[in-house]
């Protein structure tokens, strides 16, 4: 057990830091879910990867630096301490890229993962269904063959930044006398294909941050199809986490807007006077970081002794998503009468951290997950 | 940044949990509860012989020249157990404080402590040594660390929760040590943190079993969603706890500069996981947990003593708040 950086990890986080600083906007960027905002982070996402820091565990080929995971979560230390804008490739990058390295065929890898990287082309994800939500297995939306073709019919929903994205991942009914978690498969669905539509649904702050789907006889061809036909549970679900980037949210994340809570607590006590119930909160936050940075260089060093990431991603996923909703909270305490103004990044924060209990897996089907798979209690 | 254990510090934590299985199980805790020492028959002894109870000594006084990343794991299997036996005192804090010090006070009792004849006890200034009686020299932490030899020492008797924790109040000549008090505190608030966290985990284990083969309305209790996610909440403390812990003492072994802000950060997570996994296990085990018969309450009773111990979660948390200058 060594938990300080080596010489050559402190470099990499120097250079990381080094570029950070010369080149993070000095204003924030408009919301990634308005249609300027999200032209101007695609354009970050230029920079970041012609610089090579999109994508810094990908292998070289797909513009990455193969960097190691423990320097990954440096750099994603790095990248939030900078106040650098929030990702709007992650959902791509995050949950589809992880699926394309183990299951795409070499000509899919050559094909999606560069643009995806880049963001020439920005992925949003069509997996939930009006009738589909956390009971995913009950997804109805069909894919019947048709030669080389798939036809798709039917509908999804919630789909983030699906207003404004190239490309959508879908999880469709291919068989359509299957039931359940068969018959399903994994399809690459470009926005422009014909029968395919995007409608905006305006999010809790009123952005059209969502869309939902309508597919009525979209022709998606099968050189689109992630893994094998019928197969795509078992693909959608191989890889919720992978050695290329444990989580959708990384520690740096919430270690950096820890930080900056301190800071706002110091503020506000400097000219107030100190509040000793809400610097305890503040700690609280502090401390949920720090923890979440601890528990996840420890998986880290699991996953390196050769046990797939399995179950920490539930424990993971609850700890930031409710971090993340107290810490806004707090913040918000802290700011007295002018917490409830709607021109603060705080608020902002707060509003897209309501929404982590309840996507990627609503927090409570991660309690199902930890106390069935981890603890073995009894299904029914 | 490497996270991993060595094979033969796993190997020797797997060791300890063997030995603590065959040889504490919870009649052995209970019989401390009655007996006049508070602690077990034959266990020191043979503690000894595997090399656990003078690990933190220089191999030169006889010890086995290992740290506080080696003595980890060692302590959370001990909480696991509830091990009646004072490791924490002896071993994470009196042995390593001594060969710190140097001197004569370590020149007297170092190799007789390393050998487990002589035994160490620990308490601060304001509060309790546990297990005074059964000691040779306390070492009393506050503003210095004094240590007191106690056949020459006023010892005053107070029972505890935890019917083998035998708190006394200990008057007598004392030696100033030449230490820094900070750091033998911290020293045992990171071995209090490592044993909540073992403590928690047994109380999670022995509640998942009981919940998986208690059968209410024809199913299984821990079938039902209610208690299952009271049980995934205490799952997520210890899981979060757990590396705090270890990290901590990683700080401790390499003296790094946050040291004590990183041990309250892992005695304040170790205290609120064994306090939730507490009140989770007596909740999910309905009224048998309630019984002094049933083993639970042992359990139950060294994590609320160990988690208000050597500083509590608010106490850790209000440490943190001025480390971090609000």
């Amino acid at each position: 057990m060594d938990l300080s950086f080596t010489p050559a990890e402190e470099e990499f986080r120097d250079e990381a830091r080094t570029w950070l600083a010369e080149n993070v906007p000095a204003e924030p960027l408009a919301s990634m879910d308005t249609p300027g905002g999200f032209e101007e982070h695609r354009e970050w996402e230029h920079i970041l990867f012609d610089a090579r820091w999109a994508v810094v565990s990908w292998p070289e080929r797909f513009g990455g630096r193969e960097a190691s995971l423990v320097e990954w979560l440096i750099f994603e230390e790095e990248y939030w301490a900078s106040g650098a804008p929030g990702r709007v490739s992650s959902n791509g990058v995050s949950l589809l890229a992880p699926t394309i390295f183990d299951f795409g065929t070499p000509e899919q890898q050559d094909r999606f993962l560069r643009p995806m990287a880049r963001g020439d082309e920005i992925w949003a994800q069509g997996w939930s269904e009006p009738d589909a939500g956390s009971d995913l297995a009950g997804i109805k939306t069909k894919a019947q063959r048709d030669g080389e073709f798939f036809v798709i019919d039917g509908q999804k929903t919630w789909c983030s930044r699906g207003a404004f994205a190239d490309w959508f991942f879908c999880l469709v009914r291919s068989d359509p006398d299957s039931e359940r978690h068969a018959g399903l498969s994994y399809l690459l669905v470009p926005v422009d294909t014909q029968g395919l539509e995007a409608r905006a649904i305006g999010r809790l702050d009123g952005e059209p941050g969502f869309a939902e789907l309508f597919f009525d006889c979209a022709r998606v061809h099968e050189r689109y199809l992630l893994g094998g036909e019928g197969e795509g549970w078992a693909v959608a679900m191989a890889t919720t986490g992978s050695e290329r980037g444990l989580n959708l949210r990384a520690p740096g994340r919430f270690m950096a807007a820890a930080d900056r809570l301190v800071g706002l607590y110091r503020e506000i006590a400097d000219s107030r006077g100190p509040d000793l119930d809400r610097r305890d909160q503040v700690v609280g936050a502090w401390m949920g970081a720090q923890a979440y940075r601890w528990q996840t260089y420890a998986t880290e060093a699991r996953l390196r002794g050769g046990s797939p990431i399995g179950s920490e991603a539930s424990f993971m996923k609850v700890l930031w998503s409710e971090l993340d909703v107290e810490l806004h909270a707090t913040a918000l305490r802290l700011m007295g009468r002018d917490g409830e103004r709607a021109d603060s990044s705080w608020m902002d924060g707060y509003v897209f951290a309501l929404s982590g209990p309840i996507y990627a897996g609503t927090n409570e089907i991660q309690r199902n997950i930890i106390s069935e798979r981890v603890l073995g209690l009894p299904r029914r | 940044m490497d996270f991993s254990f060595s094979d033969d510090q796993i190997m020797f934590q797997e060791a300890m949990r063997d030995f603590l299985a065959n040889e504490c199980p919870p009649e052995v805790v209970r019989a401390a509860w009655e007996n006049d020492s508070g602690r077990t028959n034959g266990l020191w002894a043979a503690l000894v012989e595997m090399g656990v109870v003078g690990m933190t000594a220089p191999e030169s006084a006889g010890g086995l020249g290992m740290d506080e990343t080696d003595l980890v794991l060692l302590l959370e299997e001990a909480g696991r157990a509830a091990l009646p036996e004072p490791l924490l005192e002896h071993t994470a804090v009196g042995i390593p404080t001594l060969a710190a010090a140097g001197g004569p006070v370590a020149e007297a009792w170092l190799e007789r402590a390393a050998s487990g004849e002589a035994i160490l006890g620990a308490g601060t200034d304001q509060g309790y040594a546990v297990g005074a009686a059964t000691c040779d020299l306390v070492f009393l932490i506050g503003e210095q660390v004094r240590a007191v030899p106690v056949d020459e020492a006023t010892l005053v008797e107070h029972r505890s929760v935890d019917g083998s924790r035998r708190l006394f109040e200990v008057d007598g000549e004392a030696v100033v040590i030449d230490t820094d008090p900070a750091l033998a505190f911290d020293r045992a608030a990171a071995a209090a943190a490592a044993q909540c966290v073992g403590v928690a985990q047994y109380l999670l284990d022995a509640t998942v079993e009981y919940v998986a083969q208690r059968y209410q309305f024809g199913k299984p209790v821990g079938s039902y969603q209610a208690v299952k996610h009271h049980l995934a909440n205490a799952a997520l403390k210890i899981e979060f706890a757990r590396p705090a812990a270890r990290h901590a003492a990683w700080c401790i072994a390499v003296g790094d500069p946050d040291r004590s802000r990183d041990v309250s950060l892992a005695k304040a997570l170790a205290s609120e996981a064994v306090d939730l996994a507490s009140r989770t296990a007596l909740q999910c085990h309905g009224a048998i947990g309630y019984t002094y018969e049933y083993d639970l309450h042992l359990w139950m009773k060294r994590g609320w003593a160990l988690s208000a111990a050597w500083g509590d979660a608010a106490w850790h948390r209000n440490r943190i708040a001025v480390a971090l200058g609000i």
